[in-house]
């Protein structure tokens, strides 16, 4: 067994990013270096922590030895694995980014302003690391408090970071909200422990039965979560948040902070309280990813801005996430729905992220995010545009793209389980997001006469911006071996085909 | 009745909570949101330790002890950082207290 | 910096409130209701706990609760901690005392006697945390207690000037740790398995770097802003001029 395959890689994932985030701050010059390093990195890390997966099943480490109930233990199966892959390859690419986002050339006449956002984005964004990487391994409830503060004290740092006051009120809404979610997030860990004596998700599993207790802690997580995640009508926080943070921490947030809330909530309702949630729960949630999903897209096509149209997408997008609970509820096309719902988050992460580069490079150049001003600038920005546009068709969900998967398993798990209404819903929606993507590209591929005014946007940020759409298209041709990895460890039995079961359920 | 000591603590700490939240919500001065959350986070914390007095013998449970610690620490940081944004919320809007818009058109 | 404007909070009851006062009054109930199901005597895991004592390298519980058996957890709070002041820095800018008035004859004296008693104190819990209550976060706490004393009177700013010391000792606590971690890993150990004839040593160690750590993070939390070097100016002023849509 050589070094690559016996080497403990979840833990690096976590220890890396802390190690970088130390190092930017204290060695500010060599930053922009030192995060891209740790990206790249992190990147190899999971890579080959997905070999160890695919290789031997899910993984579960207990650290310090110690074993539950007493001590954390770290799981890794496929879920996680994709999750963390997710972060790696979104990472690296938004390193990338901003690393000639936040350089002197375009800083234009704020150099100090400029030197301080790139001062403090590179640790920040490496603690923000840590925190994804540690909560999707942790398969500790507590340990899951403790990395969603810490994933939520440096999001609403930097989503502060860009510091003019429409920034810097987003930001302190963001954190009001974030601490409402953690504390009843953490009393719904304390009555599970007062209940049951252990934090485990695994222990609890086994153990959590349908209860006062078990329905309060439910209910306070459930909440806790859809508030940290941006659910339809906790979703207020979102918009602002997200489209007045500088580009590449826009895309970080869309693309992968919401997605811990989300997976947090999965493992919650397919494991620990999977003998307690009911069908009218689980349809509840649907609704709301309903309501989400009309709400945002209406938003999308009513607002003047191109990054908050880009954000409330994503309040939209997060809306197809919550169908995966009413439609789970029917056995036969649960492992479909489960596996729709996972690829979609993967596809909208590195379509959405794509976007918000893309859009941060028009204001880049622009000077301005006014969607009406716009025009013509598909002659100066070819690239961020087709990125733009390609994303928009992930977002659609039109062939061949990551999204077109997705949906197209959504939709099968509705409509052969004969739940009509959500599959109208997500056709619905996507007739929507067309919408409002076309809305953007209708003005850059305007013809103008008169050539605006427009500042030099870097070489490397298009293509940043280019390489995650193509990736999102790509994800549209490449399922079979992601979907094969999700098998391991899923909690959600495939009706068709006899699973790698975990143990007990 | 009979009220048990961690009963009426852990009772009290739902308390707490319960006023916290109201508190949270009800005002909108930023400063007493912040100190809401951390009534809240009292109320967590008083009810963790009392689940851990229940346990019989002259030890309580240490693990709900070291949950309260490390969630203290935690909301030291966040109270931390939330003061440090509400200053700058008042700095540059005049008010210690949040706009009531939304996202903005 | 002027003077805020007032803002009206007095007790209306406005139909809202009400509303809100309902729903939380019916959170409380149900979640009172949970409670009272609980068992009244519930050993939780201090059997174990206490079982597992003697390997820990410590004979206080919670201790070897916080920095054995869930060594993880503090590991990621003391990167919380730090974060905290990054967090800090990066939005606020520490405020120069505006006044040049010297400190009450009373507070300075009463900092020149109490500070070295603080240090003591701070010490001695750190050492105690093994066997009684204490320990680093306790430790830090009173230190940083002193700090902030020390500050109020009018010392100590020279000192918290030093910005490239104070970033060292901000990460010492973290860098320690993450440096034991590592080493438990590469003698083949589980992450954070101390090794058991070391483990009290191990454990010390990281307390005594986590004790500076904390305590320097606290006062930076109570000065509430980064450190006016040459590198640092700039961005409140600048985030003051500039309105409406940048990206």
């Amino acid at each position: 067994m050589t070094f690559l395959e016996t080497a403990p890689w979840m833990t690096w994932t976590v220890l890396l990013p802390l190690c970088a985030g130390i190092c930017t701050f204290l060695f500010r010059r060599a930053a922009p270096w030192l995060g891209v390093a740790a990206a790249l990195g992190n990147a190899l890390a999971v890579a080959a922590l997905t070999a160890q997966v695919l290789r031997g099943g899910s993984l579960r480490y207990p650290v310090g030895g110690w074993g539950v109930p007493l001590g954390i233990d770290l799981r890794a199966d496929g879920l996680s694995t994709l999750m963390l892959a997710m972060s790696a390859v979104i990472g690296v690419a938004v390193s990338v980014y901003a690393a000639r986002y936040f350089s002197d050339e375009g800083a234009g006449d704020d150099l100090e302003g400029q030197r301080h956002k790139r001062a403090y984005f590179w640790p920040l964004w490496m603690f923000l690391l840590a925190g994804l990487n540690g909560l999707f391994l942790s398969a500790d409830i507590f340990h899951l408090y403790v990395t969603l503060e810490l994933l939520g004290f440096s999001a609403v740092s930097l989503a502060a970071l860009a510091g003019q006051r429409a920034a810097l009120i987003a930001a302190m809404r963001y954190l009001l909200v974030s601490l409402l979610g953690s504390l009843c997030f953490l009393f719904g860990v304390a009555l599970l422990y007062a209940a049951y004596a252990t934090v485990d998700v695994t222990a609890l599993a086994g153990l959590a039965k349908a209860g006062p207790i078990t329905w309060s802690a439910l209910g306070l997580m459930t909440g806790g979560l859809l508030m940290k995640g941006a659910v339809f009508p906790l979703h207020f926080w979102l918009p602002p948040a997200h489209a007045n943070a500088p580009a590449p921490v826009s895309a970080l947030l869309s693309a992968l902070v919401v997605k811990a809330s989300f997976y947090i909530l999965l493992r919650l309702w397919f494991e620990l309280f999977r003998s307690v949630v009911t069908l009218p729960a689980a349809n509840f949630l649907g609704l709301l990813g309903a309501a989400a999903i009309l709400w945002g897209s209406f938003q999308a096509l009513r607002v003047r801005r191109l990054k908050l149209l880009v954000a409330y997408s994503t309040v939209a997008q997060l809306g197809y996430l919550c169908l995966l609970f009413p439609l789970a509820q029917n056995a036969g096309v649960a492992f479909t729905a489960w596996s729709g719902c996972i690829y979609f988050m993967l596809a909208h992460a590195c379509a959405k992220a794509a976007m918000f580069l893309a859009a941060g490079n028009m204001a880049h150049a622009a000077g301005h995010d006014r969607i009406a001003g716009l025009d013509g600038i598909t002659h100066a920005l070819p690239l961020s545009v087709a990125a733009f546009m390609l994303a928009g068709i992930s977002l659609i969900g039109l062939p061949p793209s990551g999204g077109f998967i997705a949906k197209w398993m959504l939709l099968k798990a509705a409509i052969a389980s004969g739940q009509w209404g959500w599959a109208l819903l997500m056709l619905a929606g996507s007739l929507l997001a067309a919408g409002y993507v076309m809305r953007v590209l209708r003005h850059a591929f305007t013809q103008v006469d008169t050539a605006l005014p427009l500042h030099r946007v870097p070489r490397t940020m298009e293509w940043t911006a280019a390489g995650l759409a193509v990736l999102a298209v790509l994800l549209g041709l490449i399922a079979a071996r992601p979907l094969a990895l999700l098998r391991i460890g899923a909690p959600v039995a495939d009706a068709a085909v006899a699973t790698d079961a975990e143990g007990p359920r | 009745m009979n009220l048990e000591p961690a009963l009426f603590y852990a009772l009290a700490g739902v308390g707490l909570f319960a006023i916290g939240l109201h508190a949270l919500f009800a005002y909108a001065h930023l400063l007493r949101k912040i100190l809401a959350l951390n009534v809240m986070g009292g109320g967590v914390f008083l009810f963790l330790i009392a689940i851990a007095s229940r346990a019989a013998g002259p030890v309580p449970d240490p693990v709900p002890h070291a949950m309260v610690l490390t969630g203290i620490v935690v909301s030291v940081c966040a109270t931390g950082l939330a003061l440090a944004l509400a200053n700058r919320v008042q700095a540059t809007t005049g008010k210690m207290q949040l706009p009531d818009e939304g996202g903005g058109a | 910096m002027s003077a805020p404007e007032p803002i009206a909070d007095h007790a209306r009851f406005t139909p809202a409130r009400l509303v809100t006062l309902l729903l939380v009054v019916a959170l409380a109930a149900a979640l009172g209701w949970a409670v009272w199901s609980l068992p009244a005597d519930s050993p939780g895991l201090t059997g174990q706990s206490l079982a597992q004592l003697p390997g820990s390298g410590v004979t206080n519980p919670v201790t070897a609760a916080v920095l054995n058996y869930r060594g993880y957890d503090t590991l990621l709070e003391i990167a919380v901690l730090l974060l905290a002041v990054l967090g800090v820095w990066s939005v606020a800018k520490a405020e120069p005392r505006a006044d040049d008035a010297p400190a009450s004859p009373v507070l300075t004296a009463f900092v020149r006697l109490a500070l070295p008693v603080i240090i003591l104190v701070a010490g001695y819990l750190l050492w105690i945390g093994s066997f009684a209550p204490g320990g680093a976060f306790q430790a830090g706490a009173v230190l940083a207690g002193g700090g902030v004393v020390l500050l109020l009177s009018g010392g100590g700013r020279a000192a918290l000037a030093q910005e490239g010391w104070l970033r060292i000792g901000l990460v010492l606590g973290l860098a320690v740790f993450i440096a034991v971690a590592a080493g438990t890993m590469s003698v083949g150990g589980k992450l954070l398995e101390y090794p058991p004839q070391h483990a009290g040593t191990l454990i010390l160690l990281i307390e005594s770097a986590a004790l500076i750590s904390i305590a320097l993070t606290l006062v930076a939390l109570f000065v509430g802003g980064r450190p006016p070097g040459r590198s640092n100016r700039g961005l409140s002023e600048a985030g003051e001029r500039k309105d409406g849509d940048e990206s």
